[in-house]
């Protein structure tokens, strides 16, 4: 059964960094309802170039909701209207025929526009690369039983582990604060015993980072929770700010 | 311990002084309601010029006072900072932004409620404290009170004011306690229905003033400001 609706895409096109930016709005007739958001910019960027057009830039990769790749802010909301997906899971089911949809980047002065849709998310590398690891000890693997870990702090450190840093929470925060994304990060280490022992020097260093890289701060209006393709609980940033008080008075 | 009150540069530490001030502004707002209360004892006004008596006249409080002040200042200044920092953050808008419901417009507005806050507090240090702590007006402050809510402005001032204030305060008792740290799945649910509470008992408490002083229910303004 194939069922198809029209629609008119207004899109950010933006040639590169320094140049200014404008919407332009694309008519979609004949759009199949069972293709995913991102093969409909697939048909449209195939006309763009038969038409001899530069085609959208917009990033994509694993198409499965994993990689974290896919951005877009469709229709006012990261990730389009659908809770809990990535743009490359929401299908084009969930809009109605005639419908104007809006496609913007992050927008964020810490993710600078590269083309397009594609932001530059490098500062949330800058985090990890200030503590989101593990110093790594030589030797064999540890047998997996030698080091207890409850079920209930394993359960809570994957929860925060499922984190694919795709920038929605930054991109959705009126703030474009990156905490919830930073908190997953420090507590998905932290939490273990075998990011314990860098607790104090991760979490201080995480957030120098993530003020470095031009992020807002958090006022706690839970907004990137909601949008978080992950369902990521605030309940993070609570421990990081716990973390952080305990980890400077330490220092 | 210089190195660990470099914390209070970062966005985590900016807001934790939000908080810490926040809390203690909350303090005293319970002893304004406590005293404002006194009010309605229909003795003239007798008890709460009493209690203001004692307030005015113990050093402690008098000390503390200074703090109650800086505590302000700081809340305001760092708020400021805070709300200029986070909106250079995002020097774009989006054309269209449908927020989900999850996030409430009061939670994203806090320096918005705040600045309005501010604007009255201003106001309303000029109406009793100057008069009455730095010079030395003929009435008294309870004859004032009663008087400054039978005008239209100051009355309608006062209730647009408090229910901003009950709304700050729903967003940012909770707020508070997530800064702090002490929040987690087990506490979450309590404490924002704690903050819903205090929030709820602030606003009807303080607005009841202006009700309740400009229509002279039950003679409490005819009371104080006599026949």
């Amino acid at each position: 059964m194939e069922e198809t609706i029209n629609l008119k895409l207004k899109i950010w096109r933006q040639k590169n960094t320094v140049t200014k930016g404008y919407f332009e709005t694309y008519d979609m007739p004949g759009v199949n309802t069972h293709m995913s958001f991102l093969e409909m910019m697939d048909v449209l960027n195939d006309r763009l170039i038969r038409e001899g057009k530069d085609p959208v830039a917009f990033d994509h990769d694993c198409r499965e909701g994993i990689c974290g790749m896919c951005s877009m802010y469709i229709n006012g909301r990261p990730h389009g209207p659908l809770k809990g997906t990535t743009t490359c899971q929401l299908h084009m089911r969930f809009f109605s025929d005639g419908e104007t949809v809006t496609i913007e980047p992050w927008r964020a002065a810490a993710f600078p526009i590269i083309k397009d849709l594609v932001v530059d998310r490098s500062g949330f590398e800058k985090i990890i690369q200030a503590g989101g690891y593990i110093s790594v000890n030589t030797g064999n693997a540890p047998d997996a039983n030698s080091i207890p870990v409850p079920k209930v702090v394993a359960d809570e450190a994957f929860d925060a582990a499922a984190c694919i840093g795709c920038g929605a929470c930054v991109a959705a925060c009126k703030n474009a604060s990156a905490m919830l994304f930073t908190a997953a990060k420090v507590s998905q280490l932290s939490l273990l015993p075998q990011g314990k022992p860098e607790k104090d020097i991760r979490v201080l260093k995480m957030v120098e980072a993530h003020d470095e890289a031009g992020f807002g701060s958090c006022t706690n209006t839970g907004a990137c929770e909601a949008e978080c393709p992950k369902g990521i609980s605030i309940s993070h940033i609570a421990r990081l700010n716990r973390d952080y008080v305990s980890a400077s008075l330490k220092k | 311990m210089i190195a660990s009150l470099k914390m209070f540069y970062t966005t985590v530490g900016r807001k934790l002084v939000m908080a810490l001030t926040g809390l203690f502004l909350c303090l005293f707002l319970i002893e304004h309601l406590y005293a404002n209360l006194l009010l309605y004892k229909m003795d003239g006004g007798q008890a709460y010029i009493e209690w203001t008596k004692f307030l005015t006249g113990n050093i402690i409080i008098r000390t503390i006072e200074f703090g109650l002040f800086a505590g302000i200042i700081i809340h305001v200044i760092d708020g400021l900072y805070l709300t200029l920092h986070n909106k250079r953050a995002r020097p774009v808008a989006y054309q269209v932004s449908r927020q989900s419901g999850d996030s409430s417009w009061f939670s994203r507005n806090m320096g918005l409620t705040g600045s309005i806050i501010f604007i009255f507090l201003i106001i309303h240090l000029r109406t009793f404290f100057v008069p009455h702590r730095i010079f030395h007006a003929e009435n008294s402050i309870a004859y004032d009170v009663a008087a400054a809510f039978q005008s239209n402005w100051y009355a309608a001032l006062y209730l647009v004011a408090m229910v901003l204030l009950g709304a700050h305060l729903n967003h940012g008792f909770q707020s508070a306690f997530q800064t702090l740290g002490l929040n987690n799945h087990k506490y979450l649910k309590p404490l924002k229905i704690a903050g819903t509470v205090f929030s709820l008992l602030i606003m009807i408490g303080f607005s009841s003033f202006p009700v309740i002083f400009y229509f002279d229910m039950f003679g409490i303004a005819t009371n104080i400001l006599g026949g």
